[in-house]
């Protein structure tokens, strides 16, 4: 078991910067989740921890020691590849224990950490096969039995489960944070799935363009995003936003038509855009006070929710998510969309988040 | 449906079944024909059969058995070498390095040069008096005077068996990397990231995984080198010490004009040619697929 600590870390392939000192520190026995948009350099940064790939600037420490220049067979760590990367030609039981013997392990030693392993995963009738012979999960399960058997001080996934079908990946989810549960080894975990991200994560670390946005538990994130990307990426649907502008006359911020609210914020904490999250709206009659007018466009029924998209202007439609059915709407029909100040999040230019509570004021109903 | 699809398939091939009747099937069925018989080349259409008396001369030829034997150490030999040549070359070229498509490309020369251009060159960069060779051995001090490579009967097996090395790793390199190129490099960082070290990562993965690569090339080669004319033939001509079975079959056939014993000789060189090919295919099972 082992803490992570990145001091300034950067990787640049050329003239092309992946990763912009990125620093960051994991406790020993936490599971961290980078996530972030395609390309922003997820693999790029769990690869430098690894080894796999050398830092171009700043320094890497596991369990305190400083690895920059190890090699990555010296680190003491497991890597599990979305791509599984089992040996093809090596069935099972060798797939796993190939690292013990080539360590010299003695025989006894490897065959009871390999029924244990084939034991906790479940692949103890897998063990005579050939990796072809596996379905994807069987084939996961493989993988990560050759990263548990090494008993490392750190695991990394990268992407583990998304060449596994919907079941499979909620199936082996529960598995790995079962996992994390047992042996509480520090993990880092890559993935694109929100899911994954809120359900395993005890902190989690959102990338852009090779730089950390936020990092926090998934609540935090969740509920306190530091800036508008952040904002915008946890959640499904994803945030609603739109433009609004602060009135220098009257003091008040005026949004798409109807919405209207009293601001303090002064210069570069002026907001220039406000959020609210699809299950924070509600579909109102049109003309209801302090309501976001819109029109109906259309519902959709996915049975254990309901989404519904209601057009503000030409170029912006918001969603709506509930529980409830939300279809008893026409098409084109006038609605209004409820809100609350406690869901209310304003950005100011630069993206970052301003306070609500300092730039609360009286709500002010303005008919349109 | 099946019935159909195997009809269409037949029928696709019947141009190539048709083409490879007329160009070696039915050469073939003529060679072996006329190795029962006494034809001279100079009036093939007078003969007469004669049994397996041909076989039986060929069979009892020494210099038949040395053009063997000389063919077995050129192919053991120059196979091995190109081989383990081929396959570490195959390794350098795998990594990524500046200029890298530039030397890929490069290497490729003498293997696209006529065997015959490849030859001349060779003879003369190892002619004893103007030879630059043996200047440059005689510059750097291994020689007093030069040697007669090409010439000197001892010495002449070996000399063919250098420039076929020089001029068919290139062949196997490209072979090999292909191979090398099929293998994930995850499987690499997998092995690295647990610990297994560089020469064990060599040895129990790249060498398995290429395994199908490398034996396709060697049966390739191998078959190359068993029927090898050329080469030998440019440097040696008629030398007994680097006679192969082709140039034994072509002077019983040319020289001699002797149709029945050169057809026996070419019938015999076929069979070792088949035995060996049917050996390393099974051997290396490249029948089966690597499921
Ligand atoms: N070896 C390389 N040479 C040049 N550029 C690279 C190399 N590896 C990655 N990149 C670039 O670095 C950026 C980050 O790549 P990385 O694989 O880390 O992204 P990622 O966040 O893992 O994306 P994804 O979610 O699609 O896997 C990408 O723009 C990619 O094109
Ligand atoms: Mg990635």
């Amino acid at each position: 078991m082992a803490s992570v600590t990145l001091k300034e870390v950067s990787k640049s392939f050329g003239a092309f910067d992946v990763l912009q000192s990125i620093d960051l520190t994991i406790e020993d026995g936490e599971f961290i989740v980078f996530v972030g948009p395609s390309g922003c350099g997820k693999s790029t940064l769990l690869r430098a921890i690894a080894g796999l790939v050398p830092v171009s600037k700043g320094d890497v420490f596991i369990g305190g020691e400083q690895v920059t220049d190890v090699p990555a067979s010296k680190r003491g760590i497991a890597f599990v590849f979305q791509s599984y990367a089992l040996y093809p030609h090596m069935n099972v039981a060798r797939n796993i224990s190939f690292a013990l013997e080539t360590a010299r392990m003695a025989k006894a030693e490897i065959r009871q950490r390999l029924t244990r392993v084939a034991d906790m995963l479940k692949i103890g009738h897998l063990l005579d096969r050939r990796p072809k012979q596996l379905s994807g999960g069987q084939r996961q399960r493989v993988a990560i039995g050759r990263a548990l058997v090494s008993q490392p001080q750190l695991f990394l996934f990268d992407e583990p489960l998304s060449n596994l079908d919907a079941d499979l990946r909620m199936e082996m989810r529960f598995e790995i944070a079962k996992l994390h549960a047992e042996i509480g080894t520090t993990m880092i975990y890559v993935t694109h799935d929100q899911t994954e991200a809120m359900t395993l994560a005890d902190r989690i670390v959102i990338l852009n363009h090779g730089r950390i946005e936020q990092v926090g538990t998934p609540r935090e994130l969740y509920d306190r995003p530091a800036n508008r990307f952040v904002a915008g990426f946890l959640g499904s649907p994803r945030m609603n936003f739109a433009p609004v502008h602060t009135d220098t006359s009257s003091g008040l911020l005026h949004g798409p038509s109807g919405f209207v609210f009293a601001t303090s914020g002064t210069g570069s904490s002026q907001p220039v855009t406000l959020g609210l999250r699809p299950e924070a709206l509600e579909i109102v009659e049109a003309g209801t006070a302090q309501s976001i007018s819109g029109t109906f466009e259309r519902a959709e029924d996915l049975g254990y929710e309901h989404i519904a998209y209601v057009r503000l202007s030409d170029d912006l439609v918001w969603t709506i998510r509930s529980t409830e059915p939300l279809s008893g709407h026409a098409r084109g029909q006038a609605v209004g969309l409820g809100w609350q100040i406690k869901d209310l999040y304003l950005f100011n230019e630069a993206g970052i988040r301003v306070d609500v509570e300092a730039a609360r004021g009286p709500v002010v109903a303005v008919q349109s | 449906m099946r019935n159909r699809e195997t009809r269409t398939a037949w029928l696709f091939l019947l141009p190539l079944l048709v083409a490879l009747a007329a160009v070696a099937v039915w050469p073939l069925v003529r060679n072996v024909y006329f190795s029962f018989t006494n034809a001279f080349l100079d009036n093939p259409s007078e003969y007469s059969f004669v049994g397996l008396q041909n076989f039986i001369t060929v069979m009892e030829d020494p210099v038949f058995w040395g053009a063997v034997t000389n063919t077995m150490i050129f192919t053991l030999i120059s196979v091995s070498f190109e081989t383990v040549l081929g396959f570490g070359i195959a390794l350098l070229l795998h990594r990524a390095f500046a200029g890298r498509g530039l030397v890929r490309a490069a290497i490729l020369v003498p293997w696209a040069m006529p065997m015959v251009v490849s030859a001349k060159i060779w003879e003369w960069m190892l002619n004893d008096q103007f030879g630059l060779i043996n200047k440059a051995l005689i510059w750097l001090g291994f020689l007093d005077k030069g040697i007669a490579w090409t010439a000197d009967s001892s010495l002449i097996l070996g000399t063919v068996i250098f420039i076929d090395i020089w001029v068919t790793t290139p062949f196997m390199v490209l072979l090999i990397l292909a191979g090398l190129q099929l293998i994930p490099e995850e499987i690499y960082e997998a092995a690295e990231v647990s610990g297994v070290p560089a020469w064990k990562r060599l040895w129990s993965i790249t060498l398995p995984l290429a395994a199908p690569a490398i034996g396709v090339a060697v049966l390739f080669r191998t078959l190359d080198a068993l029927r090898m004319f050329d080469l030998s033939y440019v440097i040696a001509a008629n030398n007994e010490k680097a006679m192969t079975m082709s140039i034994y079959a072509r002077d019983q056939l040319i020289g001699f004009q002797d149709l029945g014993v050169g057809s026996a000789a070419s019938t015999w060189v076929f069979l070792i040619v088949g035995l060996i090919a049917i050996l390393i295919v099974s051997l290396l099972r490249l029948d089966r697929s690597t499921a």
